[in-house]
């Protein structure tokens, strides 16, 4: 019987590739494999009825997530999509310092400042654009905020658009996104770009 | 009604009750393929196919992909390469589906019905040979796989024919010469005779009527050596050669849409044939344990009458059945085991099955001659 041993194969039997007598007979070890398969299906088909047919709480016959239907949990410390904290009024709480602005090493944040109406506030954004195409979720812009305005809590990672433009999402967008629940899913709707609005 | 109409008409129930049945069970293959995997994969599986009713979506288990195969397949464009050979070309698929779907006309599914002063044979057709008729018609399955690989002037796909070709004939010998010790215990070469012997009791001076004298019983090696080679002559993993998705992509490399599909269906009838045959050459074909004509006879003396009807009725709900277990043992086979190499095919089949096979025949001749049925 040709052996399949090569010259390198290394001493170790374990990593040994000759077969033995049960293994170069084969229909032994195809049992087992079908009795391995079949325990699978079996387990498997049982959970799925006891789940189904009598709406009973056993573990699930399926390690499937049905995204996007249902969402792992996500970890509450999740860097996800951007979005700008409001004050009780709306206006945003992002007095235009430009510190996220000049921490991030991806260049994707742009604001354009202007006078708030209020006195006691030095300024406002008048525009706050990031570009999630070039956005490197490091989170630094969160960290170098001194107004805590601006947080990467939504649990939205859902982002694709068909062109470039589309992924640079604008001050209204951010102001209007919500923190994520307790167990990680987005608490406001995903915001779609125009161009990938179903027609 | 005349009388020829009436008999033409009762002649057509089994015959339209075969196509129904294959057909169906090769288009519910794909999703019985589909499921059962992703459940022995603790997977969930298709199930995003959906039509929506007045805002609900059903899906059905995903029921419904088969049709939406069928919708994607026929609206696919239907190619054909610029050097083909069109006639071989567009031939090739019909003559894979063809075969396979009349393979299944001489396995019968139950006695003898007798309805309206008349007797059916509850197969579709009735052949003295049917054995060899389903043989035959597997082995010509085989034309459509070489004329497709031959036609599509492609290297691939003429290489997928050859070893479709090669490795039918590996397994058809294996086949015939595993199905001869079924033919010499039941002494027929008629499927229903074969199925009416395994009715009978096994040994019945040492067992008495307790053990049906079933083909898996008195032909257990047969059984394994014909389940082996019958899933090669159905060409899916573990012997996949003429394909090998991962090598060569095989002798339907260039075909595309529904005479893809065709390739498809083509697997999974003969899958369906397999079952069938195995059942009815091993798994006792339509019988049910201790079911006589008259109703059920028990080895301990009780017994229940049933109507003729109810009788057939039950035999072939169990010739269903025992198709449907073997398809999922098929299906178990096909998403368990490792797909074999062309080499290993081509040894497994003629230094292991071909061999055995002829070993059993030996056997089984020397046992019958002791047990003096010979």
């Amino acid at each position: 019987m040709a052996s399949y041993q090569t010259e390198n194969t290394p001493a170790d039997p374990r990593h040994s590739s000759r077969l033995g007598l049960r293994q170069r007979f084969y229909v032994v070890e195809v049992l087992v494999g079908l009795a391995l398969t079949a325990q699978h299906f079996f387990a498997n088909m049982w959970r799925h009825t006891l789940r189904v047919v009598f709406r009973s709480k056993t573990a699930r016959g399926a390690v499937t997530i049905q995204y996007p239907d249902e969402r792992r949990p996500y970890a509450t410390r999740l860097r996800s999509l951007h979005r700008l904290v409001r004050r009780e009024d709306g206006s945003p709480r992002c007095v235009a310092c430009m510190m996220c602005e000049t921490v991030c090493p991806a260049h994707c944040i742009y604001i354009v400042a202007t006078e708030h109406p209020n006195p006691e506030i030095e300024k406002v954004p008048e525009r706050f654009d990031i570009d999630l195409g070039k956005c490197v979720f490091c989170g630094f812009c969160v960290e170098a905020c001194p107004e805590d305005a601006i947080r990467m809590d939504t649990g939205i990672l859902e982002f694709s658009a068909y062109d470039r433009a589309s992924m640079v999402y604008t001050k209204d967008v951010l102001l209007a996104l919500e923190p994520a629940r307790a167990d990680g899913a987005p608490a406001s709707p995903v915001p779609i770009a125009p161009s990938r609005r179903p027609v | 009604m005349s009388d020829v109409a009436l008999d033409l008409l009762l002649q057509a129930i089994p015959v339209g009750f075969v196509m129904f049945v294959v057909l169906n069970f090769g288009g519910l293959l794909t999703w019985v393929e589909r499921k059962q995997s992703a459940i022995m994969q603790d997977r969930i599986g298709a199930n995003r196919a959906a039509i929506s009713i007045l805002g609900f979506r059903i899906r059905l288990l995903g029921l419904l992909h088969p049709l939406a195969d069928a919708v994607k397949m026929l609206t696919k464009e239907d190619f054909t390469p610029a050097r083909a050979d069109v006639l071989m070309f567009k031939l090739a698929p019909f003559v894979s589906v063809f075969f396979g779907l009349a393979a299944f006309a001489s396995i019968p599914f139950g006695d003898t019905l007798r309805i309206m002063g008349r007797e059916i044979q509850l197969q579709a057709v009735t052949l003295n040979v049917g054995i060899l008729y389903v043989l035959a018609m597997i082995s010509l399955g085989v034309y459509g796989l070489m004329m497709a690989g031959w036609s599509s002037a492609n290297n691939y796909a003429l290489l997928g024919g050859q070893r479709a070709a090669a490795l039918m004939i590996s397994a058809e010998v294996a086949i015939g010469a595993s199905i001869m010790g079924v033919v010499m215990v039941y002494g027929s070469l008629n499927m229903q005779d074969i199925a009416r012997g395994q009715g009978q009791p096994l040994l019945p001076q040492l067992f008495g009527s307790w053990i049906p004298a079933w083909g898996i019983i008195t032909q257990p090696a047969a059984f394994v050596l014909f389940l082996t080679a019958g899933i090669a002559s159905t060409k899916r993993i573990p012997f996949d050669t003429p394909e090998g998705e991962s090598e060569i992509i095989g002798y339907f490399v260039e075909y595309s849409g529904m005479k893809f599909g065709m390739f498809a269906m083509a697997d999974f009838l003969e899958t369906v044939v397999i079952a069938g045959m195995t059942t009815a050459l091993f798994l006792g074909g339509w019988q049910v344990p201790y079911l006589q004509p008259s109703g059920f006879v028990f080895p301990w003396g009780a017994s229940v009458a049933l109507p003729h009807l109810a009788v057939a009725a039950l035999q072939i709900v169990s010739f269903l059945t025992k198709v449907v277990v073997m398809i999922w043992f098929l299906m178990l086979i096909r998403w368990t085991l490792p797909r074999f190499r062309y080499d290993q095919a081509m040894r497994l089949g003629w230094l292991a099955l071909f061999p055995l096979s002829v070993l059993n025949i030996l056997v089984t001749a020397l046992v019958l001659l002791a047990v003096g049925k010979a």
